[in-house]
């Protein structure tokens, strides 16, 4: 059974990553380990938006799984865009090995309000686990007790738990199928 | 739960753009085709006519452009929602756009939240003209999936006024004694409704301080900053486009009441610190364990409240009222919690059936619920045993204070671990767990061997 590797992107040191990795250990029931960091992402960046591309971070991170995982997910506290869209909490390659999330805007103080270190780790764990999510092939799910749920704004992600509900956990099992398209 | 997803075509010059929207949308469970001009596009449509809910169209394109591809659009399926799409500049040919026809416009790069918005709305509008076919496949659903569980005649009653209800936009007060499920009816009142497009918003009034509850509601802005940045989206604002769920409404303190009731009669609220008239659409339904007519001649409940969300009642009856349904509930909680634990636990014998059958449930629905999850962290795989059950007698509530959960299972594991003598391979067996969780409980419960 692969594990599934968190990958430390530039800023990524200002955050407990052993903590995240513990957590998402719980919602996978999966290994969770840390991987070398990756500091030069520079050919992600767009200087016209100042923000990084998350896809071109994501075609960087496929080449990177290490040997004793299955998927790689990439942290980092860049702010992430995708061509059409003003920014991204994060990305991931539906069904693939890679993916990457970004704190920068589940930072409350992104929002002129005081910093909050507990909310700020518990939205990156939902936001993380989301992804990872994705790449097992898990679409958005309409269960508002599910973090497949969509969130295009941060209040949105304080209202999911951090686990998957039944159907997208069975999913998502390590000897559950792969993938289910819904 | 379906009916909320589209067929949407994308059509743009720009690969990226097409790419990116795809993966966006597809994420978002839409199935999604994409063309990278105008005649491409055309040839989408009639291959199949009618079936399409959304075409996204860049307004500048080489050859025929968005304007005329627009109108091509409309001349083979009228009810099909164009959203145009412009850049900065072009918001002119936008507007344009709209007089002949167009549903919207979005400038890009789109917010996402705008853009989320945008569909959600142009596919309510899809479904409105297809209501009846769809709204009727979904009623067939409502006592299925992780909705509200039970065939028990009382529960028959409860989809009754549910199906009732849900298609009209009418508040909606949901009566029961605490623990009963009233949230999850209030979904699927809301799933049944033609506002299932956009959220569901749950408040628990009853949770939050005098204060707290405002900020909540109607959320803040910081008021030297304006902008975009500094503000937070209250409840109300997240509700727009959805439905509002006032969870014990009850025991709001009677100031808040106040507030509420505004609210509610004009749909019109400001942020705390800000000065903006916000608008909201959301319907409202609310639930509540207390009796409100004594509250009400009590003087503790506004009478003008009272009216407003007294408009159609549901009561959901207690378990013990129920009992025939606490089967189909047992195996509904030890499917979901053998998912979140990644436990095999397939059965319950007819003996630890039997004691739940006896017991009468002062709390409910959830407290069945939490007693097969203590049952399923100490339980041995594959079936669930009397003794797995630790019950409280007597009538009261179940008292506070004793052992957590986290409690209950780090004791568990200890035993059983000792009891192996720390053989992991045996020990996960027993729990049946697998390993890489069981070292995962013992790193987290810090056990060490002595
Ligand atoms: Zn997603
Ligand atoms: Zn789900």
């Amino acid at each position: 059974m692969g594990a599934i590797a968190l990958m430390p992107l530039p800023g990524a040191e200002a955050i407990d990553l052993e903590r995240i990795a513990l957590q998402l250990e719980f919602s996978l029931h999966r290994d969770v380990t840390l991987a070398e960091s990756l500091r030069h992402v520079d050919q992600a960046y767009d200087p016209s938006r100042d923000q990084y591309n998350s896809r071109t971070l994501i075609d960087l991170l496929r080449g990177l799984v290490p040997r004793d995982a299955e998927r790689v997910l990439g942290v980092t506290s860049v702010d992430l865009f995708i061509p059409v869209l003003t920014f991204v909490f994060g990305e991931a390659q539906l069904g693939g090995p890679a993916g990457v999330v970004s704190f920068f805007r589940l930072d409350n103080r992104f929002y002129g309000l005081p910093e909050n270190g507990e909310l700020l780790l518990a939205r990156l764990v939902k936001e993380c686990v989301h992804e990872i999510g994705h790449t097992y092939g898990l679409l958005h799910c309409p269960d508002p007790d599910c973090v497949m749920r969509s969130s295009t704004y941060v209040e949105q992600i304080d209202l999911k738990p951090a686990n998957f509900c039944i159907e997208c956990a069975r999913s998502v099992q390590p000897d559950g199928p792969s993938s289910r398209m819904r | 739960m379906s009916g909320q997803n589209g067929k949407i075509l994308v059509v743009d010059d720009e690969l990226s753009v097409r790419d990116s929207l795809r993966e966006w949308f597809v994420q978002d469970g839409h199935e999604v085709e994409t063309a990278a001009e105008a005649q491409e596009a055309l040839r989408h449509l009639q291959d199949r006519q009618n079936e399409w809910d959304i075409v996204l169209v860049d307004i500048k394109m080489p050859g025929m452009d968005g304007m005329e591809l627009q109108r091509r659009i409309h001349e083979l399926d009228p009810g099909v929602a164009v959203i145009m799409i412009t850049a900065y500049a072009s918001v002119d040919t936008a507007v344009a756009a709209l007089k002949s026809g167009a549903y919207d416009y979005i400038t890009k790069p789109f917010d996402p939240d705008n853009l989320s918005n945008l569909i959600r709305k142009a596919l309510q509008q899809r479904a409105l003209q297809r209501e009846n076919l769809r709204l009727r496949d979904q009623i067939s659903d409502l006592e299925r999936g992780n909705e509200i569980i039970g065939r028990s005649r009382q529960m028959q009653e409860v989809y009754e006024l549910v199906r009732t209800v849900a298609p009209t936009d009418s508040t909606v007060i949901i009566r029961g004694e605490s623990g009963t499920g009233k949230e999850l009816v209030a979904r699927a009142i809301h799933v049944h409704s033609n506002r299932r497009y956009f959220p569901l918003i749950p408040v628990n009034c009853g949770a939050l301080a005098e204060g707290i509850l405002e900020s909540e509601l109607f959320g803040h802005e910081r008021g030297a900053f304006t902008g975009a940045h500094y503000r937070r989206k209250g409840k109300l604002e997240m509700a727009d486009g959805g439905t509002l769920f006032l969870d014990e409404i009850g025991n709001i303190a009677k100031k808040t009441q106040m507030d509420l009731l505004r609210v509610l009669e004009t749909k019109q609220f400001t942020r705390l610190g800000g000065s903006e008239v916000v608008t909201a659409d959301f319907r409202v339904v609310c639930a509540t364990n207390r009796n409100l007519e004594l509250a009400l001649q009590e003087g503790e409940f506004l009478e003008e409240l009272y009216y407003r969300v007294n408009v159609f009642t549901i009561h959901l009856p207690p378990l013990r009222e129920r009992k025939n349904d606490i089967p189909l509930l047992v195996e509904h909680f030890v499917c979901k919690y053998g998912m979140a634990m990644g436990k095999r636990i397939e059965k319950i014998s007819p003996d630890a059936l039997d004691r739940l059958m006896q017991h009468s449930w002062p709390g409910n629905v959830r407290e069945l619920e939490n007693a097969v999850e203590r049952a399923m962290v100490v339980g041995h795989p594959p079936r669930l045993e009397r003794d797995d059950f630790s019950l409280h007698l007597g009538n009261g509530p179940p008292r506070a204070g004793s052992e957590s959960l986290e409690e209950v299972e780090q004791e568990h594991i200890r035993n059983v671990l000792e009891k192996h003598g720390w053989n992991i391979t045996r020990s996960a067996e027993i729990l049946g767990i697998n390993r890489v969780t069981l070292y995962n409980k013992i790193r987290k419960y810090e056990l060490r061997k002595d």
